[in-house]
């Protein structure tokens, strides 16, 4: 294992600012996995920590095979996470809304240049990122219609699901979305959580990248096969949204089966207390996506349900 | 008339509000033309307030001379004007990468299609920004060169110092001026002034503007104010950006809108703990400096100006 800073800034009362990437194997840059990316993203920094560790060990082992590096930084965004903000300290821009980077722009564009061409030509590049509303999500491998995206390939880290989505003009400047451009194989991985750590989702969640590893001939590893991955498009999920605001009270659970018409959740009035919405499942499937804080807005869709397999 | 554009219930006993105050002529047939000021996309950026308060007054003074419809929006994101906060809270999203909105989607896109709803079909649209926090801008007017040709005649009557044809780039195509823009309502993005503040001069000169494009337009028969004839820049190398080399606090040598020869000192980078310069700044070519950082705290890579080179305003 090689240990080395990717990208630097010079601070002035904070000590730099550093990316960190753990270097294991040599040869051809089979893949790379990025963590955390902005300041909350806790579960991200964990996953990549474990990840690290088995490395260690399969390194040490033998079971990396010869002829792979691969790469690993478990945080793109150490100065947020130590100061509890989600996007840059400074100025609040969003890394991950600056690729490819730019090395003469601003500092997130430096960083975003800075990171992407040290891993730009990666085979496999593994983002572990974070929704933009705060919710728990069924563990899946997210991609993008760019044209290039190769969901057999996603089928392969035995994730329960891989969705894949239309690309948004925001998404342009995305790191999986440039990735892609640059002709990597890239994919978004979702565990269950952001702000808190879920052991046994990351757990998965590191179990599936070794498998996925493991068919692409880089690693040995004995452990769970993992899933039959079932595939869905973005717009197959059905969203179910809130008429009012108020206190969210969830009865159901996320991975939890649904039938139509079931009580999913209650809008409590937040000072009388009174039942002012009941939101019920349109259909029969599995909650896939939970809102995750005790109050909502209205108009806010506080779950996505899959239809059940025909 | 005060009307709402859109209105959505928070959770503790609040409504969030998007207020706009219509003003019609006295004579109104129908047929008249309309104007939107627009104005708070950011919540940080306040230069449109006084804007929008002062083109009220002076249409009052003199309302019979109103010939079109007037909008104006003061603030498209007010829980983030009032909690000082640049998109809006909670959500931690840019207001201005939302457009042109969803009806059916969540409450911040359901927001922005009600907005786009209302100013669609203006026969002008003024979206005023302010910059950001950290740095003052020059009034100027920027505009992606997709719709240059019906934007530029219009910005040119519009008492601006600049105007700034930049590239297409498809993540401004969720911006609210290209959601307008691209469905043929001409709408002209306003950047002046500084985040936080309000800069009466800039303010007053925008008002003369938007005053005078009306009158060109056959919407105001008042008091026609004179405007001034603008630097219009096509080539993307007319400007040069000045990035801080290193960390430190900047200190600028020399007033926003001055001209500079080559080899002049912008500004500088020290570090206080040390009482050490960390970076002089100095500028590469003749030029006018038309983007100042007002923010003192830089990183490696913060924008602290832009120089326009003196060949583009001598052309």
């Amino acid at each position: 294992m090689k240990k080395r800073v990717i990208y630097e800034i010079k601070g002035l009362y904070r000590d730099d600012f550093r990316v960190t990437g753990y270097e294991f194997g040599s040869g051809e840059k089979s893949v790379c996995i990025v963590g955390s990316m902005r300041g909350n993203e806790i579960q991200q920094l964990y996953c990549c920590s474990m990840l690290v560790r088995r490395f260690k060990q399969l390194e040490d082992d033998g079971k990396l095979l010869p002829g792979h590096s691969v790469l690993i930084i478990p945080c793109v965004n150490p100065y947020s996470m130590n100061t509890k903000k989600r996007f840059w300290s400074v100025d609040n821009t969003d890394i991950n809304r600056m690729f490819p980077g730019y090395d003469l722009g601003e500092t997130t564009q430096r960083i975003a240049d800075g990171v992407f061409r040290v891993i730009a030509e990666y085979k496999y590049g593994i983002q572990y990122t974070s929704f933009y509303m705060p919710g728990e999500f069924l563990p899946h491998v997210r991609l993008m219609a760019t044209g290039f995206e190769d969901l057999d390939l996603a089928r392969q880290f035995g994730m329960p699901y891989v969705v894949r989505r239309a690309v948004r003009p925001f998404d342009t400047t995305t790191l999986n979305y440039n990735w892609q451009l640059w002709e990597t194989h890239a994919f978004s991985m979702y565990t269950t959580t952001t702000t808190n750590i879920d052991k046994k989702s990351a757990k998965e969640s590191v179990g599936c990248i070794l498998n996925f590893l493991k068919r692409q001939g880089i690693v040995e590893y004995r452990g769970h096969d993992g899933y039959i991955s079932r595939v869905v498009e973005d717009t197959d999920l059905v969203s179910v949204q809130t008429e009012c605001s108020g206190i969210f009270e969830t009865l159901v659970t996320v991975g939890e089966e649904v039938e139509r018409g079931q009580l999913l959740a209650r809008i409590i009035d937040c000072y009388e207390g009174e039942v002012i919405e009941e939101l019920r499942s349109p259909i029969d499937g599995i909650v896939f996506f939970m809102h995750g804080e005790p109050l909502t807005y209205s108009q806010t869709a506080v779950f996505k349900l899959i239809l059940h397999e025909e | 008339m005060e009307q709402t554009v859109a209105s959505i219930a928070l959770p503790v006993d609040e409504a969030l509000t998007i207020k706009k105050m219509r003003i019609e002529p006295k004579t109104e047939d129908g047929k008249c033309k309309r104007i939107s000021v627009v104005t708070g996309i950011h919540g940080d950026e306040l230069e449109g307030q006084y804007v929008c308060f002062e083109l009220i007054r002076r249409i009052r003074e003199n309302e019979s001379a109103l010939k079109g419809i007037v909008d104006i929006y003061p603030a498209m994101n007010p829980l983030g004007i009032d909690s000082i906060t640049r998109g809006i809270p909670a959500f931690d999203l840019d207001m201005n990468r939302l457009f042109p909105g969803d009806s059916e989607g969540n409450m911040t896109e359901y927001l922005a299609s009600e907005i786009i709803r209302d100013v669609s079909g203006s026969d002008v649209v003024f979206d005023i920004h302010a910059s950001n926090i950290f740095l003052t801008e020059i009034p100027q007017i920027r505009i992606n060169e997709l719709h240059e040709k019906e934007l530029v005649p219009l910005a040119e009557e519009s008492n601006v110092d600049f105007i700034w044809v930049h590239g297409a780039s498809t993540v401004l195509e969720s911006t609210f001026a290209y959601s307008l823009n691209s469905t043929g309502t001409p709408t002209l993005v306003v950047e002046m002034g500084v985040g936080m503040r309000i800069t009466l001069d800039y303010c007053n000169q925008m008002v003369d503007g938007i005053l005078h494009l009306m009158s060109e337009l056959g919407m105001w028969a008042g008091e026609n104010p004179s405007v001034r004839k603008p630097i219009v820049s096509r080539d993307p190398d007319d400007v040069y950006y000045f990035n801080a080399g290193t960390g430190g606090i900047f200190v600028p040598s020399v007033k926003h809108w001055e001209k500079l020869k080559q080899s002049d000192e912008v500004g500088r980078i020290i570090d206080p703990l040390h009482g050490e310069i960390l970076e002089t700044i100095t500028a590469p070519m003749d030029g006018i400096l038309f983007t100042i950082r007002e923010y003192p705290v830089v990183d490696e890579g913060s924008l602290v100006g832009r120089l326009l080179r003196e060949e583009a305003y001598q052309s």
